[in-house]
């Protein structure tokens, strides 16, 4: 027998498609080719079998290998076809029964030593694998929990290439996944708790984090704007299982996590503001997500946003828009999901001390720098709150708020949120359209004069307005109110933007 | 100067010709203004001028002038929508001549109606200068505004240069109460400058607005650094008095000021804090004699004599106010300008957070761009 194939997947966007490797082995000068559109991993993949073999103690034959990847249209990328050529090329050379590849598909790389290590995307390899209708998965040990995530597949867990040939030839039994060790360890989160004085910007972040507002914070620096942004996390409402599904997907994908099992927590992404565009919501040749995708379902932090390069930002617009991403380029189309809580923070002057003395910046300087961030981006910001420096005497105090707390009453008004929208593909306020903010947001006559004051002022644009309702209606879900009074009201007015403040002013 | 006067361009043929060669000679004079004072160079006749500074180029320049045609730069003004008025119309305004070197033509873009206003006897229609420092506190820019405001309600023109800061402010205040103001600028009267300042001029030259803005200079003209001070000098001569606001102790602001002082007008400043470096200014004129400013009607007795106004007793802080909001309305009043410094004890900063937002709905607070609150004068 000369032909023998094998079942493998390859990564496409956060999903994997099917791929059939095909070895042949004849008889001519002794070579091994791979084709099929693999990238570089994939030809070098050909020197890491070579060698795993005849350090497992197999025999390398000493004939002419082909190797074909099937769909060869189907752009292939990573060390995972590792494994798949491995065994396609030993059933070739007989040293394992050909029918035994019919019952599993293979995912792995291969170290020199004949290992077996795990790779990006296993989760979307496992969910391919129930899709394409295969009964079983040889895997990595070290990522067989996350494959062992998706039902009705049975999942080996493989160690080396010996054990692999001992699985298919059915000397032993495919090794159950490793059973997870309690609660996934983790680093601990930052809490509210060991934060002073700071209460207004609390309060915005519970605001923002019971509603999925986006979230704009301002101040001068060293007053706690990143501090205050990366213990959201801890006060949003845990993942739901289909949210952690998705989330292990796309960090396993990015090559995040290895085979980790589940993901437990929301994700915080704070990119440096030197990132690329494409870095920033996914791209490259061979697409992969971005760090907008790596936050889905958690927060996106951006600090210092007036920093960031235009592009960069210009390509917020389509995930704010739809929470998803399609890059196109020219070999594939990329979808990815990127629905995420968009947190910023920025310094009110290009100096960061507009206001006090030391600040040396002229009004034009400030304005040429708010007007960068202007636009689309702020249109999607619902809440904006001024950090202060806290005072001594707030330093040297108690906290005033625990994670736990903020957290129970996220957790109430989301209860509240999700009665409301039930049967929309809507999940919370800040998703709300302008039609359901007529039939949830209505405000009472003082409300209503309230609000028509603020834009009489010149405090509200048009757009502002339906961000306002929409914070006001939130802040309201966490009072338990079912109305909106005019107390929500002023207080979403508080965290209103003012980017118009210095225009206005003349 | 005479000659004849035409179409919307009334200027005549002589003034225009004086206009067209101060703008040929604008980068001379920006290089001879080291060795001779600004306002002794304009203050020469034409021939003396083109002598003065033009140089080896002076007879190129003639060249130039004797090439001007008027009607060419009436079609300029016109194609600009500006109306050119000149020292020989009797609708120019009368203070500005009482200087040597009144500008031979101003252009006036919006409504001239507030500027014909201030034409035949002296005393009859005064306008107020409000000037200070481009880089003003907020509480700088409340007060400016707040003048402006009170003056324009009164029905006097607010003077002032449409710069950022304290300028601008002045004029938003006067805009704010519907009045009359005219800005002075040192470029084109059709080129708002400062370019971001761009919403201002059109709200002062808006159809039937109240304003004007003006300029000595021909339409499109880029300003020389030279311009700014001669532009001062307009200021200065168009208004009866002139308030300092915020001055830092070098600022173009004390030079308005001491035009106003050379002209023998009233000069008037609104005292600051003696820590803030944007006050010395102010606070050194206060120290020289000049009058004291805190609000528009003290302005007012000032130009128009104690009593000519009628003063209403200046109501207390926050009257009317609830106990709650007056309470918050005093401490930033008191310098407190966040909610964390407003209240009290940390437990009672939401209160104070929304109370500060209520008393920004009713008009008492403003909040800057870093968040901060000021007093807004009543």
């Amino acid at each position: 027998m000369s032909l023998a194939r094998a079942v493998t997947f390859a990564i496409d966007g956060i999903a994997s498609r099917r791929v059939l490797v095909e070895v042949d082995v004849r008889v001519g000068l002794p070579a091994f080719t791979i084709v099929g559109c693999g990238d570089m991993s994939v030809r070098e993949s050909r020197e890491r079998i070579r060698a795993a073999l005849l350090n497992s103690g197999f025999e390398f034959p000493a004939r002419r290998i082909t190797a074909n990847l099937a769909p060869a249209a189907l752009r292939k990328v990573g060390p995972g076809f590792d494994l798949a050529i491995a065994c396609a090329l030993l059933a070739a050379g007989g040293q394992v029964p050909v029918e035994s590849l019919e019952r599993w598909a293979i995912f792995g790389e291969l170290s020199l030593g004949g290992e077996v290590r795990p790779c990006r995307g296993t989760l979307a390899v496992a969910e391919g694998a129930r899709r394409a209708g295969s009964t079983g998965l040889l895997v990595p040990r070290a990522a067989a929990r996350e494959a062992a995530l998706v039902d009705g597949l049975s999942i080996a867990a493989v160690g080396s290439l010996r054990e692999v040939v001992a699985v298919l030839a059915g000397e032993v039994e495919p090794p159950a996944p490793p059973e997870a060790q309690g609660e996934e360890p983790g680093e601990t989160l930052d809490d509210l708790d060991d934060v002073r004085g700071h209460l207004l910007p609390i309060r915005a972040l519970v605001v923002a984090a019971a509603g999925g507002h986006n979230l704009l914070l301002a101040g001068p620096p060293g007053t706690g704007k990143t501090m205050l942004a990366r213990r959201l996390p801890s006060i949003l409402p845990p993942l739901t299982h289909p949210e952690a599904v998705e989330v292990t997907r796309i960090h396993s994908v990015a090559g995040l996590r290895m085979g980790e099992g589940l993901a437990q927590r929301r994700p915080l992404r704070a990119p440096h503001h030197t990132i690329s565009a494409s870095g920033l919501v996914g791209g490259g040749s061979s697409p992969t997500p971005g760090e907008v995708s790596m936050a889905h379902h958690g927060v996106l932090f951006l600090d210092e946003l007036s920093e960031f390069a235009r592009t960069s930002l210009e390509a917020l617009r389509q995930p704010l828009e739809d929470g998803r991403v399609v890059v196109v380029r020219s070999q594939r189309t990329a979808i990815y999901p990127a629905r995420f809580m968009l947190v910023a923070s920025t310094n009110p002057c290009p100096c960061g001390h507009a206001g006090s003395p030391l600040c040396r910046c002229m009004e034009g300087d400030v304005l040429r720098y708010r007007r960068r961030l202007s636009g689309p981006l702020l249109d999607r910001m619902d809440l904006l709150v001024h950090v202060a420096r806290p005072s001594a005497a707030e330093l040297a105090g108690e906290s005033l708020t625990s994670s736990a707390d903020a957290r129970a009453d996220v957790a109430r008004s989301r209860a509240v949120q999700t009665a409301r929208f039930e049967g929309t593909p809507i999940t919370c306020n800040a998703q709300m359209p302008s039609r359901l903010l007529r039939v949830h947001a209505g405000l009472d006559e003082t409300g209503e004069t309230t609000l028509a004051r603020a834009y009489d002022r010149e405090h509200l644009s048009a757009r502002g307005h339906h961000r306002i309702l929409r914070v006001a209606r939130t802040i309201a879900d966490l009072a338990g109110a079912e109305a909106i009074g005019v107390k929500h009201l002023i207080e979403a007015l508080q965290f209103r933007q003012d980017t118009g403040a210095l225009e206005l002013a003349a | 100067m005479s000659g004849g006067v035409s179409g919307t361009s009334r200027a005549c043929d002589d003034c225009l010709r004086r206009t067209h060669l101060i703008a040929l000679l604008a980068g001379r004079i920006e290089r001879e203004r080291h060795r001779r004072r600004l306002p002794e160079l304009l203050a020469l006749g034409d021939e003396a001028l083109v002598a003065a500074v033009a140089g080896r180029d002076a007879s190129a320049v003639r060249r130039g002038l004797a090439a001007f045609a008027p009607a060419a730069a009436r079609a300029a003004c016109e194609a600009a929508g500006l109306v050119a008025l000149c020292v020989c119309d009797a609708r120019y305004p009368a203070r500005l001549l009482e200087g040597p070197d009144a500008p031979a033509v101003l252009h006036v873009a919006g409504n001239p109606a507030c500027l014909e206003a201030l034409a035949g006897e002296m005393d009859a229609a005064p306008a107020v200068a409000i000037v200070g420092a481009r880089r003003s506190t907020a509480y700088g820019d409340e007060v400016a505004r707040a003048l402006g405001r009170g003056l324009a309600a009164a029905g006097v023109p607010v003077v002032s240069g449409m710069a950022f800061g304290i300028d601008a402010a002045a004029q938003a205040g006067a805009l704010e109460a519907g009045g009359p103001t005219i800005a002075v600028l040192a470029g084109g009267a059709d080129v708002p400058y400062p370019r971001s300042k761009r919403r201002l001029y059109e709200r002062i030259t808006g159809p039937g607005g109240p304003g004007c803005v003006v300029s000595e200079l021909p339409p499109g003209f880029q300003p020389f650094r030279w311009c700014f001070p001669a532009r001062n000098r307009i200021i200065a001569g168009l208004a009866g008095l002139t308030v300092v606001v915020e001055a830092a102790e070098r600022s173009g602001s004390l030079i308005t000021a001491d035009l106003a002082a050379g002209l023998g007008r009233t000069v008037g400043a609104v005292p600051g804090r003696v820590t803030t470096p944007q006050a010395a200014g102010a606070n050194a004129l206060l120290a020289d004699g000049a009058a004291l400013v805190r609000d528009a009607c003290e302005a007012l007795d000032l130009l128009l004599g104690p009593g000519a106004h009628e003063r209403r007793p200046p109501s207390p802080l926050g009257d009317g106010l609830e106990p709650r909001l007056r309470a918050v309305l005093e401490a930033v009043a008191a310098g407190s300008d966040v909610a964390g410094t407003v209240a009290t004890h940390p437990a009672d900063v939401h209160a104070a957070g929304l109370a500060l937002t209520e008393l920004e709905l009713l008009g008492h607070l403003r909040r800057d761009h870093c968040g901060r609150y000021t007093v807004i004068p009543q």
